[in-house]
């Protein structure tokens, strides 16, 4: 949804597809086997012909969408809101009740997409012809518009009263019946819609048809996955975290949002002493998400430090810091991380294959942000092939596995009316506080930016 | 061989459209199941009860986005009046607002260190404020412009850290900034017409983005090259928000057309569809539950319909905002999900 009306070749755009939507349920509704019976109505001593009733309507949109009666209630709310159906007791009420009250279906004359945006000489005629026919009936927001529209098109006034005495002139020559179905339809159209600010129009650029051509040849040659395979995916990837997902399974011991309880938060935070069961099963998932759980990541180096291999992982992170820090510090990072862990005889040397590390350090002589990403992904997958699965299958996490917690379900409160004292929590802003004294603590070896330790 | 404008053309045009249809024929060609029927097996979901928890009251205008905060707890909103507030949701305190100088701030994000904010719309930028939390300092003082476009910005989130910032604007175009030195480092063509949302992809190598605009299409983009890698286009309008699925392997979108779509990216289509006879406005807004099973989405129709993202049928349907939902997000733990809405509140649900 835009404020732009012109598509790129200059047509106009389709504006509010939801109209079309609804004026096909609408002329469903007005079709003469399936759609809604309709009657003559009474309003006060005239017969007004082909209305409905507002439960009609009602009962029409559950049979035909299979719904409930709140979302048919609602869905017909629409209608009325957006004028294609009226009420005849209450005008002014856009409200769809659903009991006996009146409605009849607008003339597709006044429907929104043929008669979109309302002029405004329109709609001084119509003011004009109100105000004529009887003095006083006006309300007040319509005397207002009368006002300021009689001062924004003065130049065209006689031609605006001139049409509306013509207009009722024509209108008392039709019989009763017609007269106040055109009044009715009229005066809902108005309803809806009195005339908005038109909106500018903008221009834009048109795309080559060459790009698109070039494009398009590139994604033929795509390698692509059986949906088959693709899909199963999906399956599998729910079933492994449905018990993660709060919303699906519930959480222990209680979602703080339903219980105002924040012992899960507490119980999850990340200088926890034992962590969850969930938690620690979770590192099991994927390598990612051992590494995107700074408790995971700090139990992993562990490991790794009893593996000798440590540097793997903070060359890693050293490596995150470039990518995704300032641009200004680029060299001179790029710079600690050649000497830490890529020149001959580094303190902490990582193994990298003889072609990466030529390429590398062909690439460090103009350092730029992505410099380092052949030497990092190698080190990724060396960690994920080979050092990830055999801390899964250590004692160090089998050990921590044991440990974890599994929280006991928060009891219901006795007194379940009470409310627990809602508690606020330490901003993490504070830490802009600190890291203003200290430059460095925004990027500490373990975080990449993340939520700095308060 | 010199050849006539005209004839170049229409060439071009039928050679565009012979691609196309090529392309879809291939697309067609390994696609061997439908969604549904691998998801047969899968157990249904049972009855769905989801209340508001929390109303967070204070704007004075339609809410337009919002943003959870990595501590689970704090949002960001924006709205109409140029007002950004910080809440703490669980409490519903406001911690701190901003007034922009400009009307209509369709985007705001949290830095992942949770110590700024950024914002902007109207004003075609995108600014960042540091959140200080000196009841005396004005936060307007600290804001640093980032990012400059030649029409509005209708998205903005910060990339892995604090330091960058990707952007979409109603120019056609996104871009990806250095939030230190404000300079531009990447952008990205290929959309026809405005850019409405995007987001970044949850993948291991992290490079990737997907966005959504005026002209259908969805795009995914290489950050590194700024190339366009993979676009759909079988939406029929509008595409409001793009959302990626929790593995990264597909995203969703929600469009002015009233449906929802659900695109893989090995597959590389379409491989469902989330719609419903009774539901004729369009989505503003999609987000995922932790586990991807639900997909959330706020319509224009002022609901928020819940969808099981592997059966492809509509869970239930929320009530209770006066006015269109026009931002959604599941909070970072899944607990929650806060709605923002133009009846000037936000509300949780769990």
């Amino acid at each position: 949804m835009t404020i732009n009306t012109l598509s790129q070749d200059g047509v106009q755009r389709q504006q509010m597809p939801c109209l079309t939507k609804m004026e096909r349920m609408i002329i469903s509704m007005q079709d003469p086997d399936m759609g809604i019976k309709l009657r003559n109505q009474r309003l006060l001593i005239t017969v007004i012909p082909h209305a409905m009733t507002g439960l009609d309507i009602v009962e029409w949109l559950i049979k035909k969408c299979s719904i409930s009666d709140e979302e048919a209630l609602h869905v017909g709310q629409l209608f009325v809101k957006y004028g294609y159906i009226y009420p005849l007791k209450e005008p002014r009420n856009l409200i769809l009740k659903a009991d006996d009250s009146s409605y009849r279906f607008q003339t597709p004359y006044y429907w929104m997409s043929t008669r979109w945006p309302a002029s405004e000489l329109d709609y001084a005629i119509y003011l004009a012809k109100k105000n004529i026919r009887k003095q006083g009936e006006l309300i007040e927001y319509e005397k207002e518009c009368y006002n300021a529209l009689h001062k924004r098109i003065n130049h065209t006034w006689d031609f605006v009263v001139m049409q509306a005495r013509e207009q009722l002139r024509a209108s008392k020559q039709r019989r009763k019946g017609d007269r106040i179905v055109l009044e009715c339809q009229e005066q809902a159209y108005w309803l809806v819609n009195r005339p908005p600010v038109s909106p500018e129009h903008y221009k834009l650029t048109t795309l080559t048809k060459n790009t698109i051509i070039e494009h398009n040849r590139i994604s033929l040659a795509r390698n692509r996955v059986k949906s088959s395979i693709c899909l199963e995916s999906y399956v599998k990837y729910c079933e492994q975290y449905q018990p993660h997902d709060p919303i699906m399974q519930g959480c222990l011991p209680s979602n703080p949002w339903i219980t105002d309880d924040i012992m899960f938060w507490n119980m999850n935070s990340e200088t926890v002493a034992l962590p969850t069961k969930l938690r620690v099963e979770r590192w099991s998932f994927s390598f990612m998400e051992l590494l995107n759980d700074q408790m995971g990541r700090k139990e992993f180096l562990t490991y790794l430090e009893k593996e000798f291999s440590a540097e793997n992982l903070c060359f890693w992170q050293a490596c995150e810091d470039v990518r995704h820090g300032e641009t200004a510090k680029i060299p001179e990072k790029v710079d600690e991380v050649y000497k830490q862990f890529l020149a001959p005889g580094a303190s902490r040397w990582v193994n990298i294959d003889s072609k990466t590390m030529e390429k590398t350090l062909e690439g460090l002589k103009r350092p730029h942000r992505f410099v380092l990403d052949d030497a990092q992904m190698h080190i990724y997958f060396l960690m994920k092939k080979d050092s990830y699965p055999r801390y899964l299958k250590s004692e160090l996490y089998k050990n921590l596995l044991a440990r974890a917690i599994v929280p006991q379900e928060t009891k219901k409160s006795v007194f379940p009316f009470m409310r627990r004292q809602r508690h606020s929590s330490p901003s993490p802003a504070l830490a802009t506080q600190t890291a203003e004294d200290d430059g460095k603590a925004k990027y500490s070896n373990s975080n990449s930016g993340t939520a700095s330790r308060l | 061989m010199a050849a006539q404008p005209s004839d170049t053309l229409a060439t071009l045009k039928t050679e565009s459209e012979t691609l196309k249809t090529k392309l879809e024929e291939e697309r067609a060609k390994l696609h061997d199941v439908e969604l549904h029927q691998v998801a047969e097996k899968t157990e249904a979901l049972g009855q769905f009860v989801m209340k508001t928890r929390r109303t967070l009251k204070g704007h004075g205008n339609k809410v337009l986005c919002l943003d959870w905060c990595k501590d689970k707890r704090r949002i960001v909103s924006s709205s109409q009046d140029g007002k950004v507030i910080v809440w703490d949701a669980f409490t519903t305190n406001k911690e701190h607002a901003v007034t922009m100088p400009c009307t209509w701030v369709m985007a705001c994000a949290y830095a992942p260190s949770g110590c700024a904010v950024a914002c902007g719309g109207l004003d075609n930028k995108c600014s960042v404020y540091p959140l200080s939390l000196d009841k005396n300092e004005n936060l307007a003082a600290k804001k640093k412009s980032v990012a400059m476009h030649t029409n509005y910005l209708s998205a903005c989130c910060f990339t892995n850290s604090d330091m960058q910032i990707l952007t979409s604007s109603g120019d056609g175009t996104c871009a990806l900034w250095d939030v230190e030195s404000g300079q531009m480092l990447q952008s990205f063509h290929g959309h026809a017409a405005d850019v409405l949302c995007l987001d970044l992809a949850p993948s291991e190598t992290g490079n990737t983005f997907v966005s959504g605009g005026c002209d259908k299409k969805s795009c995914v983009w290489d950050m590194r090259t700024g190339q366009c890698v993979q676009s759909f286009e079988t939406h029929e309008s509008d595409i409001n928000s793009v959302r990626y699925y929790p593995s990264g392997d597909a995203f969703a979108s929600g469009s002015d057309d009233a449906t929802c779509r659900l695109y893989d990216l090995r597959a590389d289509r379409e491989v469902a569809i989330y719609s419903k006879e009774s539901i004729i406005f369009g989505a503003s807004s999609v987000d995922f539950s932790l586990s991807g099973r639900l997909l959330f989405g706020g319509y224009n129709d002022y609901t928020i319909n819940v969808w099981d993202v592997l059966k492809g049928t509509r869970v239930s349907i929320l009530f209770g905002h006066e006015n269109r939902v026009s931002t959604l997000r599941v909070s970072p733990d899944g607990t929650a999900f806060c709605s923002g809405s133009w009846d000037h509140t936000l509300r949780i649900w769990a």
